[in-house]
C-alpha cells in the first residue's frame, strides 16, 4: 500500500511521517518514532497495554488508524513523566507493588492518569470501574489500588518533589 | 535496632522505574538495522500427515527474503532429556491445530503475512484424538510412533501400605473430579529476534545472538546447540525485560528455535513475536485433568491412607508433562502427615496443543480434588473442616513416606492466623442464605532439588565485582520475569556487604555474561540464587574485611560492615549518629566529590601513614581491599543438599525440594441462586515464606497467586471442540478483571528455613492451588453443592443448584451433573460455545462438513 504523508503531534512535538494509511497508530509509536512503551498485549482491543491519550481521552492505540488521529494531541506513557522525574503516580506504582512484570503498566499508567484529571477524589468503585479497561497477570490489581491511593495522598500534600527524589 | 538493613524491608523494585516509565526494554521492543520479521505457517489439522509443502510461489513474493520448513532443521529437542520429540516445524506430521509448519522471513508483517497465504500444503488428515482416556485406548495411528497407546508415561507408586491403611479407617471418602485446562496468558506475547554475526575468520555465518522472551536462558542456548548443530559457546542467549512468565516461557517454545532457523537461511536478522491467539496455541498450560480420589481417616479425621490416579490430558508433544504427572503424586506429601499413598499417574498424548509447567505445577489440580475430599470428610463426620487439617498435621524435622525432606514448617501458623482473620470460629453457619466460608491449605516446592539435566553442577551460580569507585556489580543468570529476582539479588548482597542498595548493579541472564544459572522456574530463585549471592558476597567481603582489620588494626572478626560503613565492633561506626556523621562527612567520606581513583588512592596512602582508624567509608574500605588483594571478585554457588534429593524410586526425583513453603486460605462467597453467579467477597491468604527478604514483593506473588488460583476457580477455562481452541483471546478466555477481583488479606508467615538465603523461601506459587478448594468449599457451605468439575462458572452452579432442588434439567450442560462428573466433554460442557467460533482457515476441521471430520472418537 502507498505511504501517505501524515502529521502526528505525540507528547507535545509534531512528527512528519510517512505511513500506509492502513497502519494502526500502535505500530507507529513503537516502529516509526520508536516510542515502544505503548505495548501490544492482544490484537482486538481486549487487553488495553496499547492505552494512549487523545486529547487526554484514554483510547486504545492497536484498533486506531494513524492517520486519522492527526490534529489531535497524543499522550503515551514517555509523555507521562514530571519534568523529567518520575510522575507521583509512577513512583508510587514501584514503591507499592502495582507493577510486577510491568508490561501492562504504561497501560495503566494512561488510563489512570486520565482518571485522576477528570475525578481527583475517585471512590474505590470508580477506581476499579476505571481499572477494569485495562488486564494484568501478575499483581490481582490490589496493590494498584494503593498505589493510587499514595500516588493521590502524596499529590494532595504536594509532596511530589520529595518522592522524586526519595530513595 | 532491627537485625537487618536491607532485607526485610519494603522496597520498589530495581527496574521499577523502567516499567512505569515505559523505557524498560521488552524483546519485541529491539530492532536491529536490515531486521526483517518472521511470520508462522500454523496447521489446520489436528492430527495430519503433511504429504508435500511447495514454498515456491512465496518465495517469489517481492519482499520475501526467506521460508523455512521442518526440513531446514530436523534435529529433535524438548525441555526433557526423556521428551525430545518436537522439532523446530514440522517433520512429515502434524500434531494439533496450530502446530507449527513454515516460516517466512519478508521486510514486513504485512508481506510476511501475504507470503503463507502462498505455501501450498498437502495434507492427509489422520483420525485425531482429543480424550486422553479415548486416547489410551487406542492402538493404531499413534500421536508419536514411540508411544504406545497414546501414553507419554505412566508411573505407578507405593509409599507404605495403603490397603492396610484403608483397612483401618473408619470412613473412606472416594469421588471422580475434574479440572478443565488453563494457561498462562501473560501480558507479553512470547517474541524472538535472532541474529547471526560474520565470523571474521571463515567468512560465514558465526556467532548467534538470540535476545528473547524466557525463563530459561540456558536451556535456550543448550536446544538452539542441539537444533542448530552450532556448540553452545557460539550462541549468545540475552533475556531482557519479560512481561510475565508464569511458566508459559520455562521451556523453549517453537517460536524461538523458529527465529534462529529462519535468520540462519536469511542471512539477516529476523524477529518473530506471537500474535495473541498464537500464544494461546503455544499454551503449555496447565492440562485438564481426571483426579480419582480415595482416602480413608479415622473418625476424628486423621488420614490414614490416600489412593490417587490422575490422567493428564497432556497434548501433543511431551513438554514438561513427565514432571508435571511427578509432581502431581509426589507433591501429596509434604503438606500433610499422610502414612500411605497409593499413585498412578498417567500423562497422555492428545492432538491438541501440548501441555507444560503453570504456577503450582502438578500440584493444584490434584490439591483441589484432595482439600475438596478433606471438607467432604468434615462434613461427613460432622468435624470443623480447620481441626481436620490441625490434626494431620507433620511434625518436623522428618522424612515423609515418599521421601520428602522437611524442616521448616509454618502451616500450623498459618491456619491460626487465616481462622483468627477471617473470623472462622465466629461466622462460619451464622452467615446470611446463600453464603459460606471455606478453608484449603496448600505447599510447593522451593526449586527442585535435582535439575532436569541430571548433573552434580551447581544449581546457581553468582559472581561479583567490586571497583574502586564502590560501585558492586553482582552478574547472576537468575531470570527476572517481573517477581523481584533482581531486587532479591542486589538486597542479598547489599545486606551481606552492609553497603547502601544504590552501590548494587545487576547483570543477569545474558549467558556471555552471567555464570551458568538453570532459569525461574518451580520458584527457585530467591532459594537458589539467593544463596549464591549470599555465598558469593561473603566470598568478596572476606577481603574487604581482611584490608580492613589492617587499616583499623584489629582482628578480622572485629570488622564490621554496615549502614555503608566499614567499622570495628564495639564502635559507633560513625554512620548513624547525626552529629558524628557530618564529621566524618568531612573526615574521610569523599562521596559526590569527584576524585579519581588515582588521586583516592594517594589520599589514601597518606592516611595510611597517619596510622589505624576505627572506621571507614565503604568506598575507601574497598580501595583498601584492592591495594592489598588486587581486583575484588567473589563468587557463590549453590547446589541443594544431598539429604534433600529425595527417595530412590523410579521417579523419585521430582518433589524433592531444600524446603517447602505453606499457605492456609479462608474464602468468602455468595451464590446467586437465580443466576448461578458466584461472587467472591475476600479472602484470607496466610503464606509462610521463611522470612520475607521484601515483604511488597511477596505480598505480591501471594496474591497474585490467589489472584490466579481465582480465575481458575471462577472463570478461566479452555474450551475445546474437535482440538480447535474456541476462545483464544483475552476477553473470551475470561480473564478477570479489577471487577471481578476481590479484596485479599495477606498475611506473611515466617517460618526461618535452616537452609533458606536470611531463612527465606518461595512465594510466587505456594498459595495458588488452595484458592481452588477454599472457593468449592466455601461455595459448599453457602449452598450444599458440592462441584467436583472446576471453574465454577454459572452454568454449572446453575446445573448443580437444580439437580440438588429436584428441578428440571436446563440445556446448558449437556446433561451432565458437575457434582459428579465422570469424563471431559467437548466445549468444556458448556453449550455456550456449540456452533460458535472464530471463522477461520477454510481447510479448518470445524467448517468441513460432518462426516469428513478428523475426529477419531465418536
Amino acid at each position: 500500500m502507498k505511504k501517505e504523508l501524515i502529521s502526528l503531534r505525540v507528547n507535545r512535538r509534531t512528527h512528519e511521517l510517512a505511513v500506509e494509511p492502513s497502519k494502526l497508530l500502535l505500530d507507529v509509536l513503537r516502529q516509526d518514532l520508536d516510542l515502544t512503551g505503548s505495548k501490544r498485549g492482544c490484537d482486538d482491543s481486549s487487553c488495553g497495554a496499547c492505552t494512549v491519550q487523545l486529547n487526554g481521552v484514554p483510547m486504545l492505540s492497536c484498533t486506531m488508524l494513524a492517520a486519522s488521529c492527526e490534529g489531535q494531541e497524543i499522550t503515551t506513557v514517555e509523555g507521562l513523566a514530571d519534568h523529567g522525574g518520575l510522575a507521583a503516580l509512577q513512583k508510587a506504582y514501584g514503591d507499592f507493588g502495582g507493577a510486577q512484570c510491568g508490561y501492562c503498566t504504561p497501560g495503566f499508567m494512561m488510563t489512570v492518569k486520565a482518571l485522576l484529571a477528570s475525578n481527583p477524589d475517585p471512590t474505590d468503585e470508580e477506581i476499579r470501574e476505571a481499572l477494569s479497561s485495562n488486564l494484568c497477570r501478575c499483581t490481582g490489581y490490589l496493590q494498584m489500588f494503593q498505589a493510587i491511593r499514595a500516588a493521590l495522598a502524596a499529590e494532595q500534600k504536594g509532596m511530589k518533589h520529595e518522592l522524586v527524589g526519595a530513595k | 535496632m532491627s537485625e537487618f538493613s536491607v532485607i526485610g524491608k519494603p522496597i520498589a523494585m530495581i527496574d521499577a522505574a523502567g516499567k512505569t516509565t515505559g523505557a524498560g526494554k521488552y524483546t519485541d521492543d529491539f530492532k536491529l538495522p536490515g531486521m526483517l520479521i518472521g511470520k508462522i505457517l500454523h496447521s489446520p489439522y489436528p492430527h495430519a500427515l503433511i504429504k508435500s509443502i511447495d514454498t515456491s510461489r512465496a518465495k517469489a513474493l517481492e519482499g520475501v527474503v526467506a521460508v523455512v520448513t521442518g526440513e531446514d532443521a530436523p534435529n529433535t529437542y524438548g525441555i526433557l532429556p526423556v521428551g525430545h520429540d518436537e522439532t523446530a516445524l514440522a517433520v512429515g506430521k502434524v500434531r494439533y491445530v496450530g502446530d507449527h509448519v513454515a516460516c517466512v522471513a519478508a521486510v514486513s508483517e504485512e508481506i510476511a503475512e501475504r507470503a503463507l497465504e502462498l505455501i501450498d500444503v498437502e495434507y492427509e488428515p489422520l483420525p485425531a484424538y482429543f480424550d486422553p482416556e479415548l486416547s489410551m485406548k487406542t492402538e493404531g495411528h499413534l500421536i508419536h510412533e514411540n508411544r504406545p497407546n497414546n501414553i507419554e508415561k505412566d508411573y505407578h507408586h507405593v509409599f507404605g501400605d495403603p490397603e492396610k491403611g484403608f483397612a483401618e479407617a473408619d470412613y473412606i471418602a472416594e469421588a471422580r473430579y475434574i479440572a478443565q485446562e488453563v494457561t498462562h496468558a501473560a501480558m507479553e506475547p512470547h517474541s524472538t529476534l535472532a541474529n547471526f554475526e560474520l565470523d571474521p575468520y571463515t567468512g560465514t555465518l558465526g556467532r548467534l545472538t538470540v535476545i528473547s522472551s524466557t525463563q530459561v536462558p540456558y536451556y535456550l542456548q543448550h536446544k538452539l546447540s542441539l537444533v542448530l548443530e552450532m556448540p553452545m559457546s557460539q550462541i549468545r542467549v540475552i533475556k531482557p525485560l519479560v512481561g510475565g512468565g508464569f511458566g508459559g516461557k520455562s521451556e523453549i517454545i517453537p517460536l524461538e528455535i523458529i527465529a534462529a532457523v529462519t535468520a540462519r537461511a536469511a542471512r539477516a536478522p529476523v524477529k518473530i513475536t506471537y500474535t495473541r491467539e498464537e500464544v494461546f496455541w503455544a499454551h503449555r498450560g496447565r492440562p485438564r485433568t481426571i483426579i480419582d480420589l480415595k482416602t480413608g481417616v479415622k473418625k476424628d479425621g486423621r488420614v490414614t491412607s490416600v489412593a490417587c490416579k490422575v490422567i493428564q490430558d497432556g497434548g501433543a508433544y511431551c513438554s514438561y508433562g513427565v514432571v508435571t504427572i511427578l509432581y502431581s503424586g509426589a507433591l501429596i506429601g509434604a503438606l500433610y502427615d499422610i502414612p500411605h499413598i497409593r499413585y498412578d499417574g498417567y500423562r497422555v498424548l492428545t492432538n491438541k496443543p501440548a501441555c507444560g509447567a503453570m504456577r503450582g505445577h502438578g500440584t493444584v489440580n490434584v490439591r483441589f480434588a484432595f482439600e475438596s475430599q478433606m471438607d467432604e470428610i468434615a462434613a461427613k463426620l460432622n468435624l470443623n473442616p480447620a481441626s481436620v487439617r490441625r490434626i494431620n498435621l507433620l511434625k518436623p524435622p522428618t522424612i515423609t513416606v515418599n521421601g520428602l525432606r522437611v524442616l521448616s514448617y509454618g502451616l500450623p501458623e498459618c491456619i491460626d492466623q487465616v481462622i483468627t482473620r477471617s473470623g472462622w470460629d465466629e461466622r462460619r453457619g451464622k452467615l446470611p442464605k446463600g453464603r459460606g466460608l471455606g478453608m484449603a491449605c496448600s505447599h510447593y516446592v522451593s526449586g527442585a532439588a535435582n535439575s532436569i539435566i541430571r548433573s552434580d553442577m551447581p544449581h546457581s551460580t553468582v559472581n561479583i565485582k567490586i571497583d574502586r569507585d564502590g560501585g558492586v556489580v553482582v552478574y547472576t543468570g537468575a531470570s527476572e520475569i517481573g517477581q523481584g529476582s533482581d531486587t532479591m539479588t542486589a538486597q542479598v548482597v547489599a545486606e551481606v556487604l552492609g553497603c547502601d542498595l544504590s552501590r548494587v548493579r545487576v547483570i543477569a541472564a545474558d549467558t556471555d555474561l552471567t555464570p551458568i544459572d538453570l532459569g525461574s522456574y518451580s520458584s527457585r530463585v530467591t532459594f537458589m540464587a539467593g544463596n549464591a549471592a549470599l555465598r558469593a558476597a561473603q566470598d568478596v567481603k572476606k577481603n574487604i574485611v581482611s584490608a580492613a582489620a589492617k587499616r583499623m588494626d584489629c582482628a578480622p572478626e572485629d570488622v564490621i560492615m554496615r549502614g555503608d560503613r566499614v567499622y570495628k565492633s564495639g564502635t559507633t561506626g560513625g554512620g548513624r549518629d547525626p552529629g558524628a556523621a557530618e564529621i566524618l562527612e568531612k573526615v574521610d567520606a569523599p562521596r559526590g566529590r569527584v576524585d579519581g581513583q588515582i588521586l583516592r588512592g594517594s589520599v589514601l596512602q597518606t592516611r595510611k601513614d597517619q596510622g589505624p582508624k576505627e572506621h571507614m567509608s565503604f568506598e575507601e574500605a574497598v580501595v583498601s581491599a584492592i591495594d592489598f588483594h588486587g581486583a575484588l571478585t567473589g563468587t557463590g554457588s549453590y547446589a541443594p543438599p544431598v539429604e534433600a534429593r529425595g527417595g530412590r524410586h523410579k521417579g523419585g526425583g521430582v518433589g524433592p525440594s531444600p524446603a517447602y513453603s505453606y499457605s492456609a486460605q479462608v474464602a468468602e462467597v455468595s451464590v446467586d441462586e437465580e443466576t448461578g453467579q458466584i461472587s467472591v467477597h475476600k479472602i484470607w491468604a496466610a503464606h509462610d515464606c521463611g522470612r520475607a527478604l521484601n515483604p511488597v514483593a511477596v505480598e505480591g506473588q501471594v496474591i497474585g497467586s490467589v489472584w490466579m488460583g481465582l480465575g481458575q476457580a471462577l472463570q478461566e477455562e479452555m474450551v475445546w471442540k474437535d482440538g480447535l481452541l474456541m476462545n483464544p483471546g483475552m476477553l473470551e478466555y475470561r480473564s478477570p478483571s479489577s471487577e471481578e477481583s476481590p479484596e485479599i488479606d495477606c498475611v506473611i508467615v515466617e517460618s526461618i528455613d535452616p537452609e533458606g538465603p536470611f531463612g527465606a523461601k518461595e512465594a510466587g506459587e505456594g498459595s495458588l492451588a488452595a484458592t481452588i478448594p477454599a472457593i468449592s468449599n466455601a461455595i459448599y457451605d453457602a449452598v450444599g453443592i458440592r462441584l467436583r468439575e472446576s471453574p465454577f462458572t454459572p452454568e454449572r452452579v446453575l446445573s448443580a443448584l437444580r439437580a440438588k432442588k429436584g428441578l428440571k434439567r436446563i440445556e446448558m450442560t449437556e446433561h451432565v451433573d458437575p457434582t459428579a462428573p465422570t469424563t471431559f466433554r467437548e466445549h468444556g460442557g458448556s453449550l455456550w460455545f456449540k456452533g460458535k467460533g472464530p471463522m477461520r482457515h477454510p481447510l479448518d476441521p470445524a467448517r468441513q462438513p460432518a462426516g469428513t471430520t478428523t475426529g477419531g472418537e465418536r
